[in-house]
């Protein structure tokens, strides 16, 4: 299943936030998408996630809804999203309890979730009992457990220390070439974006535009920290950004960030 | 770390060799004062049980040496002895298990109504626009002042009496249910959304849940309201009841069956709070 938006446009009140969009999202291509902080990336996703509905333009899907696929638009939330009142399994449990499936059924696909992301040890504890990272994890495997064609996240690392980014990554890296799973990522962070991307969308600052598409051909498997090429991409990308991210720190917010 | 742990072996003839922060001065070594601590109440035990008994012993010597007078305060012992008369001759079961209904039925159903509509200002902007400004309006009557209506509408029964305990809890209700729903984490709400999750589910499942913290609090004051209002309830021609009880002793200055009659509420009261915080380690366990 393919993504495209086409000529997105939106206003919030007077300000102008994103300007037309337009991107096509392949299957099994992770799109990561950058800019400076305000300019639009989480308002894109929603509009992406049908969460919300832009001014003007529109996101369209292309192909058929792989068979299987619960929820074919799935996010991953940058503050994780769990209910704190229910354990890790009874997490994953409640994106399934909607869905006609016998309880064996839904067991069977939280088992395999769960191991999927090395929490099965973990299946009875409670959201606090667990560190950030393992919260993303929990996270990610309810995700997973509806089977997306296309996962949408909102800095899915950001709310981690480094460590634990890194590990997260090596983890995403590992779950993309078992399973080549769709996603827009949104992040600021352009060390994630060059070790994700298979392209990097880079937005302007506020209202958001596509500055340039930086493809990267090198194999995810194959990145590494300290790979040169990656490291020039890297530079490329924040000499890009430079500018934006300073004229957009300057600037009053007037609205929610 | 390492070189003040080395001066303190070297002992202060080396200091200068070590280096350390304590070379500073004459080479004496002291603590780092402590400033943390304190504005934070931990659970003492029997200390609430002894303030208690101290004060009861205190206020029965009182009694007995003179200093208070038996027309002014009856002595604690006096009090109790009405109580166990009221024990003996079987009557207490009969005021309490009156009072017990109406307290149970009234609030229960003060509370069903209030989580309710709470639910459905928190949830619906016309419910909000609609019915907020009426709660808003009608919530800092007492109650007490609608007993003459509540007795024409509802009879000089039970009906009245349940009626006031139901109106009583259902305001405070309605408000620690909206302020709840109001409260439950926006994000968790979207969440629920993006996997597409039923209303239903979302109200069930993340909105109830996430707004029991303050449904639970708003059971706390709604209670202590019902309490009150009981015995304002039983001023209707209640023949039982604790209230009953209490009133009729006030009108015959019997104040040792007063004060009775008070200690009784005022266990049922704590019972009550109890029975809650029971119910908040059970429901809000997740909360840690
Ligand atoms: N619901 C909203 N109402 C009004 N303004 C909003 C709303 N959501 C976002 N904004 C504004 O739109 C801009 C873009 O927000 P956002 O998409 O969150 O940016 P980013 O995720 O790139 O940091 C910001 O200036 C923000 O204040
Ligand atoms: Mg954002």
């Amino acid at each position: 299943m393919d993504l495209l938006l086409r000529g997105i446009t939106h206003r919030y009140g007077a300000t102008e936030v994103l300007s037309d969009i337009d991107l096509a999202v392949g299957e099994g291509e992770i799109v990561c998408i950058i800019g400076p902080s305000g300019c639009g990336k989480s308002t894109l996703l929603r509009f992406i996630g049908g969460l919300e509905r832009p001014d003007e333009g529109e996101v369209l899907l292309s192909g058929p809804v792989p068979a299987g696929s619960l929820n074919p638009l799935t996010y991953v939330f940058q503050d994780f999203a769990l209910l704190p009142w229910r354990s890790v399994e009874a997490n994953v449990s409640l994106v399934l309890e909607d869905h006609a499936m016998s309880g064996r059924e839904r067991e069977e696909i939280i088992a395999d979730v769960l191991a999927r992301t090395g929490l099965s040890e973990f299946r009875k504890a409670l959201p606090r009992q667990l560190s950030g990272g393992m919260k993303q994890r929990v996270a990610i495997a309810r995700a997973l457990s509806v089977r997306p064609a296309v996962m949408l996240m909102d800095e899915p690392l950001s709310a981690l220390d480094s460590q634990t980014r890194e590990l997260l990554m090596d983890d995403l890296v590992d779950l993309w070439q078992r399973e080549r799973f769709t996603a827009c990522y949104v992040t600021h962070n352009l060390a994630e974006a060059v070790r994700l991307g298979h392209r990097i969308v880079v937005l302007s600052r506020r209202p958001g535009r596509i500055r340039r598409i930086v493809e990267i051909d090198r194999d995810l498997g194959d990145r590494g920290p300290g790979d040169s090429e990656l490291d020039a991409v890297q530079r490329e990308l924040w000499q890009l950004l430079r500018d934006e991210a300073r004229a957009a720190d300057r600037e009053i917010a007037d609205g929610v960030a | 770390m390492a070189s003040l742990e080395g001066s303190q072996a070297a002992g202060p003839a080396l200091n200068d060799a070590g280096g350390g922060a304590a070379s500073a001065t004459d080479g004496v070594l002291r603590p780092v004062p402590y400033r943390g601590g304190g504005f934070r109440p931990v659970p003492v035990r029997f200390v609430g049980l002894f303030v208690f008994v101290a004060l009861i012993a205190l206020w029965e010597a009182g009694s007995r040496s003179g200093v208070i007078s038996n027309l002014v305060l009856p002595a604690p012992s006096e009090a109790f002895e009405a109580f166990r008369y009221l024990v003996e001759s079987g009557q207490l079961w009969r005021h309490l298990s009156a009072s017990l209904q109406r307290l149970v039925i009234g609030w229960t159903l003060g509370m069903s109504l209030g989580v309710a509509v709470g639910l459905m200002i928190g949830l619906f902007s016309l419910a909000r626009a609609g019915v907020l400004p009426l709660v808003s309006a009608l919530f800092p009557i007492p109650k007490i002042a609608l007993l003459p209506l509540f007795v024409i509408w509802f009879g000089i029964g039970e009906g009245s009496k349940v009626a006031t305990i139901l109106f009583g809890s259902f305001f405070p209700t309605v408000i620690a249910t909206y302020g709840g729903v109001d409260n439950v984490d926006r994000t968790l709400v979207r969440m629920g959304q993006s996997f597409g999750l039923s209303w239903w589910s979302i109200v069930r499942k993340i909105i109830l849940p996430g707004a029991m913290p303050a449904i639970l609090s708003g059971c706390r004051i709604s209670a202590s309201i019902a309490i009150i209002l009981l015995v304002a309830a039983e001023m209707i021609g209640a023949e039982y009841g604790v209230g009953a009880y209490i009133l009729m002793a006030g009108s015959l200055f019997a104040t040792d069956q007063l004060l009775a009659g008070v200690a009784i509420l005022s266990v049922l009261g704590l019972v009550v709070s109890w029975l809650i915080g029971k119910a908040e380690a059970w429901l809000l366990g997740w909360r840690g």
